[in-house]
């Protein structure tokens, strides 16, 4: 297995170079570690305290409330935004409400200004239709009136024809002048016998 | 060995201004270079970048609102409302030692929190900070702490020391764990770049491997820089918690 030969041989490397590494911090640490130097204590505590206190007060008493204010500034225009928006969407709901009535309203108008306008039209038709009828009626009631008046009177010639007609039938067939009034009154008898007056 | 090999000879401090106050050393070093250094990387991140107070922040103003956060989303989750008043204290906290980690990885640079002076000094400020603010919460309440409620008698004498010396020992493991990880990241690196230059005398080629691995030791040591600057306040906090809130 030349992969686990090759993992190995790193390993060994690796190893080597740790041991080889320990042995140098172990041959400078005879020298003694410069973290444990005590007479190079107090200059790093007093800088220590000197730049932390400094970097205490510049972050407690500009940067941070400067970040804060930011932060700060920028929820309260998001929430300020969100209600104004919030307040326009009920604007706009209250408006299309008011849009809907107004609309409703119209419609009901229209419909009822339209069941108006065919009510009048059908009076008016009505009124004219019966205007025009009681007209046609009353040329009809005339115009057969005037139709009796002429049968009648037609019919009150039909005597004195029929008369004049059977005097002169008579005359040219008995060649002698009849008695007028006995044919007038056997024409007479026969129209009212066919029922004609 | 030459003395540039030496992986400690980084750790060394210089006294590059040597001051003396009441008999007492107080020289400006190179650790004080960086002390003042990470200061000033931290305040001109911090102010620069919020300058503008942009509604819709650019990239460097979230940078400086995403620290802001995180933090007090720790202090949040981990301590409660209660633990609004130390955010300054803890962000402080978290970002001094942050940036310390990290400049401490530019090449030629001193590495502020490789020294467990430093290091200690830090842990020393939140165990007497938190020992403060439990006996002011609960005056001799916070003794409660070393006894949980509910255990049988027996145990508690076994218990109670325990818990009292692992309380008296966490100043010790928040400092040793920061500057053991510091040091031993920062030998790590510097025995490897030896390891470079005496490989590629040998041989030049040979000198690529242990190169490759400070390369990926590099982006481990990024790692554990943030890593160990989150665990130095969350550790914090979780102490803060137990001094507002006992167990």
């Amino acid at each position: 297995m030349p992969r686990m030969r090759q993992f190995s041989t790193a390993a060994l490397v690796l190893t080597g170079f740790f041991a080889v590494a320990a042995g140098q911090a172990a041959h400078a640490a005879e020298g003694g570690l410069p973290q444990l130097d005590l007479t190079r204590f107090p200059p790093q505590l007093f800088w220590l305290a000197v730049t932390f206190l400094l970097l205490y007060l510049l972050m407690s008493k500009l940067a941070l409330p400067q970040v804060s204010d930011i932060l700060r500034t920028r929820e309260e225009k998001i929430a300020g935004d969100l209600s104004r928006a919030d307040q326009l969407n009920r604007e706009a709901d209250a408006a299309l409400k008011g849009y809907e009535q107004a609309l409703a309203e119209a419609r009901a108008k229209a419909t009822e200004i339209a069941a108006q306008t065919r009510a009048t039209i059908q009076a008016d038709a009505d009124a004219r239709q019966a205007e025009a009828e009681a007209r046609l009626s009353a040329q009809a009631a005339e115009a057969e009136a005037s139709i009796r008046a002429t049968r009648d009177q037609a019919l009150s010639q039909v005597r004195e024809i029929a008369t004049d007609t059977a005097v002169a039938v008579v005359a040219r067939l008995l060649g002698a002048q009849p008695d007028g009034a006995s044919i007038d009154q056997a024409v007479g008898e026969e129209l009212s016998r066919r029922g004609v007056k | 060995m030459a003395a540039g090999h030496n992986p400690l000879e980084q750790f060394q401090i210089k006294t590059l201004l040597p001051i003396e106050a009441g008999g007492y050393d107080i020289s400006f070093t190179n650790s004080s270079v960086f002390m003042v250094t990470t200061v000033a990387v931290i305040t001109v991140f911090m102010l620069a970048g919020a300058r503008k107070k942009a509604l819709v922040p650019g990239r460097w103003q979230s940078m400086v609102e995403m620290s802001y956060e995180a933090i007090a989303g720790m202090i949040r989750d981990t301590v409660g409302s209660g633990g609004k008043k130390y955010f300054p204290f803890i962000f402080s906290l978290f970002m001094f030692v942050l940036i310390a980690n990290l400049s401490g990885m530019v090449p030629y640079t001193f590495t502020v929190t490789s020294h467990i002076a430093v290091t200690f000094a830090l842990a020393a400020v939140v165990f007497f900070g938190v020992t403060i603010i439990g006996f002011a919460k609960h005056g001799l309440g916070y003794l409660k702490l070393f006894a949980p409620s509910g255990v049988p008698l027996p145990v508690l004498f076994l218990l109670v020391p325990i818990e009292i010396i692992s309380y008296l020992m966490r100043p010790i493991s928040l400092s040793v764990r920061l500057f053991a990880n510091m040091m031993a990241g920062h030998v790590m690196l510097k025995v490897f770049a030896g390891f470079v230059i005496s490989l590629g005398a040998i041989l030049v080629p040979l000198g690529i491997f242990p190169l490759a691995f400070m390369v990926a030791l590099t982006g481990l040591e990024v790692l554990v820089a943030v890593l160990q600057a989150y665990i130095f306040s969350i550790l914090t906090c979780i102490y803060l918690n137990d001094a507002i809130h006992l167990h």
